[in-house]
């Protein structure tokens, strides 16, 4: 007993004892013992000077942490879209079967758990899952079997991922990656994959001053990549221009939209480029603090990224007065997240990054003005530090003349779903949802999700519509749905994911989404009325109007979209008389027999309905 | 979250539904409307009396009730601050719809059942459900099993009349500021926890405070929660929002 709570002792020591920095260690005594429990919580609560009621608020928010022990080795099998249309059902049976546990517990000895889980950025390459921390990809039932064979035997999760897996392309093999994750890059584009030369940008960049950077991003015309597409520029300028002795940069590598890989690759590739553009940006704002928070999922890659760090702090590209400027000091470490989707949203990032529950900050004021404990901050997506980077190299007109005249440049998109060949795909702006289905080779498309669950939901048909901002903006995520494929099975994957993923915070978004959701399972078994359409709409623009942050404002796209440009989906569900409420007198009869336990009523008495 | 907001001597002319007021920079629209006796309704921001023992405003900005449109655009009310020229649209019948819609969601949410509510005639659910004419709400119920917590000698904890609002959690606090509320989970699994260790020893004038910040039933001092009878209870008196301008500190912090 005493050497646990010793051992909890020393890692909050690691940390300072620091509550800025209880995400780190809530994670590392996950790790360690495979939950925080109550009794972990409050003496957690003593050693860094917070009430139990702090840290429990913090430990129950990720799905990463938990209070009672995960397995001794811990499955986290992707449930998501991509998932479920490569075979996630039965790899979940296969893995529940051989384990003799079922999905969302651990085996009787421990040894063993399975949990489902959101997207983990593995679209291309599903059914993924992740164990202790190790990424496993294209899983297929057998592959299942034979994993819970070997974790019954002991073996490594290492060893266990060498065994069934080759190392993946590029930088995957590395030995401070060795992951058999696969980069899949079908198309490299000029900005983020084209030519580029370590340390380069950022030498270029200190020969200018922090204004003539600032001119050129701005001149460049380059907006965030991460959805939003807030001009780049702007934000800058409104953090080097806001009050305070600190300023900092974080990068925001949440990427937890699902269908969405593109900054797993870029991390895993361009590491390099991005970072030098997280340099280039805190000399033009004039911080000193940075931070790169990186999702749990892909902690797989921090032992990597942390080498590059060491490599730019040894050649001068990061510390103090970077790249020989007098004065210029910066360095980055990173932060990981613990499993939510919401803390891609800014504010709930920092408020993560600060050791808290992901919630979405009350605005203003903005990060700008007071971000990362308190300090103006700019934060943006790696795609976006990384075109920064480039633009500083290779000049804001080579960067505008690409893209269109309110999209510049180029958009990495992340490719999965019903095509031949899925993958990263970096593109110009302005290219249209034709060309990318006939790139990514899309045979029988019926549908195609841009930008997530969040995003739109388009009809294949409309082949000319440009992906842009000013046309189609995207995250990223561009999910092909065949037309064998049952479209609103998939948006009820988006609605639960998005149920499970707020906050909780607000009520309209809180109690908005299970609405919609429960709302649409009505409709699909074939209970839904055209009522229902109708609150659907209503309560869609209640969710619009009201919710704190962006997840409540797109959470209600899916089933907006789907009835937009699918509404022949919906009607052929909703039964004709529909007007009128049908009371069906045996399946009452059997659901209230079933509620207090009574014998059934026999089939045969089934009579002619109303 | 912005818990506590702080107000400078500079003088702000903005209009509310058309008529012009002014108030403090840093002041939240809230404010400038509640010193003006302009009533918005709100279900987690709270203005802080003698009465209520806050000493500073709080506005977690979770309810969403206070919902206005500045500038043509919808915004929390209690959590943006005036700025010149504010053209804020409040009393309208979209921005009451929207309230309504809100309140029916809570009700569906959670299990509210007013006719045996201690706090019924004094729940602020309650009084806005009659102000914005709720018959019956539109959707369906949730029927959402939620924990009765009674374990502690002074406070009953009913989470199934809880609206998740956090008045208490940012409120009650231990002299050395810990919280003895706080939040769990997330999505439709969120609900508010109590540290019971520190609840057991609250004082009876924390129990009180506690009873009376909470906006619905969820939080109810034993033994005391029929004290007041029907028909003698807030709003049994005048309906929600008839009284703007807290009489006890007539606007004015204590």
């Amino acid at each position: 007993m005493s050497e646990h709570i010793a051992a909890l002792s020393n890692i909050a020591a690691k940390y300072d004892n620091d509550p800025n920095r209880l995400l780190d260690i809530l994670i590392d005594v996950q790790t360690q013992e495979r939950c925080v429990t109550d009794d972990a919580a409050r003496q957690l609560a003593r050693e860094v000077g917070l009430s139990w009621a702090d840290i429990h608020q913090t430990v129950s928010f990720y799905h990463l942490l938990s209070e009672t022990p995960r397995g001794e080795y811990t499955i986290y099998l992707n449930n998501g879209p991509v998932a479920i249309m490569q075979g996630y059902e039965e790899v979940a049976a296969a893995f529940s079967e051989a384990a003799g546990c079922p999905i969302n517990s651990v085996t009787e000895d421990g040894r063993i758990g399975i949990f489902a889980t959101a997207d983990m950025g593995m679209g291309d390459q599903e059914v993924a899952a992740l164990i202790n921390k190790v990424v496993f990809t294209c899983l297929t039932p057998e592959k299942a079997r034979a994993l819970v064979k070997d974790m019954q035997e002991g073996l490594s999760v290492q060893d266990m991922a060498t065994k069934y897996g080759e190392y993946g392309d590029g930088n995957n093999s590395l030995p401070s990656i060795g992951s058999m994750v696969r980069n899949n890059i079908q198309k490299a584009g000029p900005v983020c994959f084209g030519p580029y030369e370590f340390g380069v940008a950022l030498r270029k960049c200190v020969t200018l001053s922090p204004e003539e950077v600032l001119a050129k991003i701005k001149a460049s015309k380059l907006r965030g990549r991460g959805g939003a597409g807030f001009p780049t520029g702007m934000k800058w300028e409104l953090c080097a221009k806001a009050p305070g002795p600190e300023r900092c940069v974080v990068a925001n590598a949440d990427e937890g939209e699902p269908g969405t890989f593109k900054d797993r690759v870029l991390l895993t590739e361009r590491a390099e480029l991005f970072f030098e553009g997280m340099a280039v940006c805190a000399y033009a704002v004039g911080a000193s603090t940075g931070a790169l928070y990186l999702r749990g999922e892909y902690t797989y890659l921090r032992e990597y990224l942390e080498q590059v760090l060491d490599q730019m702090r040894a050649d001068n590209l990061l510390g103090k007065d970077i790249a020989g400027k007098a004065g210029f000091d910066f360095d980055i470490r990173v932060q990981l997240g613990a499993g939510s989707y919401v803390c891609g949203e800014e504010s709930a990032l920092l408020e993560s990054a600060e050791g808290k529950r992901g919630e979405p900050r009350n605005r203003p004021p903005f990060p700008a003005q007071s971000g990362y404990r308190a300090m103006p901050t700019v934060i943006d997506n790696v795609e976006t530090l990384a075109s920064a980077a480039q633009i500083i190299d290779k000049g804001a007109a080579w960067f505008s003349r690409m893209g269109t005249e309110e999209s510049t440049g180029t958009k990495v998109l992340s490719i999965s779903g019903d095509c031949d060949r899925p993958g990263i795909y970096e593109v110009e702006f302005g290219i249209t949802l034709g060309e990318l289905l006939d790139m990514a080779g899309a045979q029988n498309p019926q549908a195609v999700q841009v930008g997530g669950p969040s995003g739109r939901c388009l009809n294949a048909a409309e082949k000319d519509t440009p992906i842009s901002f000013e046309g189609c903006p995207s995250a990223g995520a561009f999910l092909i749905i065949g037309t064998e494929r049952d479209l609103l099975e998939i948006i009820d994957n988006f609605m639960a994911f998005f149920t499970d993923e707020s906050c909780g915070s607000c009520s309209s978004c809180r109690a908005g989404t299970w609405m919609l959701r429960n709302t649409l399972r009505r409709i699909r078994q074939g209970q839904g009325t055209r009522e229902d359409l109708t609150s659907m709409r209503q309560l869609s623009a209640v969710m619009q109007k009201t919710t704190k942050c962006g997840l409540g404002h797109t959470a209600p796209h899916p089933i907006l979209n789907t009835m937009d440009n699918f509404p022949h989906l919906y009607e052929a569900l909703i039964p004709e008389r529909s007007d009128i409420r049908v009371f069906d007198l045996d399946a009452s009869i059997k659901a209230a027999n079933a509620a207090v336990g009574r014998t059934p009523v026999p089939e045969e008495k089934e009579e002619e309905q109303l | 979250m912005s818990e506590t907001i702080e107000t400078s001597s500079e003088i702000i002319t903005l209009t509310i539904d058309g008529q012009e007021i002014q108030a403090a920079a840093g002041q939240t629209i809230l404010q400038a409307a509640q010193k003006n006796g302009i009533y918005i309704p709100t279900l987690c921001a709270l203005h802080a009396t003698k009465e209520n023992g806050l000493e500073s405003d709080i506005a977690p900005g979770t309810c969403r009730i206070c919902t206005v449109k500045v500038n043509g655009r919808t915004m929390a009310a209690c959590t943006t601050p005036v700025a010149q020229g504010f053209v804020v649209e409040n009393d309208t019948e979209e921005l009451n719809d929207l309230r309504k819609t809100i309140v029916e969601l809570l009700f569906v949410e959670g299990n509210h059942f007013c006719p045996s509510c201690e706090k019924s005639g004094s729940c602020d659910l309650q009084a806005l459900a009659y102000r914005y004419q709720m018959l019956s709400p539109r959707f369906r119920y949730a029927f959402s099993s939620r924990e009765v917590n009674a374990e502690s000698p002074k406070l009953l904890f009913d989470r199934n009349r809880c609206i998740l609002c956090r008045r208490c959690v940012l409120a009650i606090r231990t002299e050395d500021g810990k919280q003895l509320f706080g939040f769990t989970k997330r999505g439709d699994k969120s609900g508010i926890i109590m540290d019971e260790e520190l609840v057991k020893n609250i004082s009876e004038e924390q129990a009180q405070q506690a009873m009376h910040i909470c906006p619905v039933g969820a939080i109810i001092r034993k033994e005391k929660g029929f004290d007041t009878p029907f028909g003698q209870r807030k709003y049994d008196q005048n309906p929600i929002g008839s009284e703007t301008v807290c009489t006890t500190c007539n606007g004015e912090k204590s």
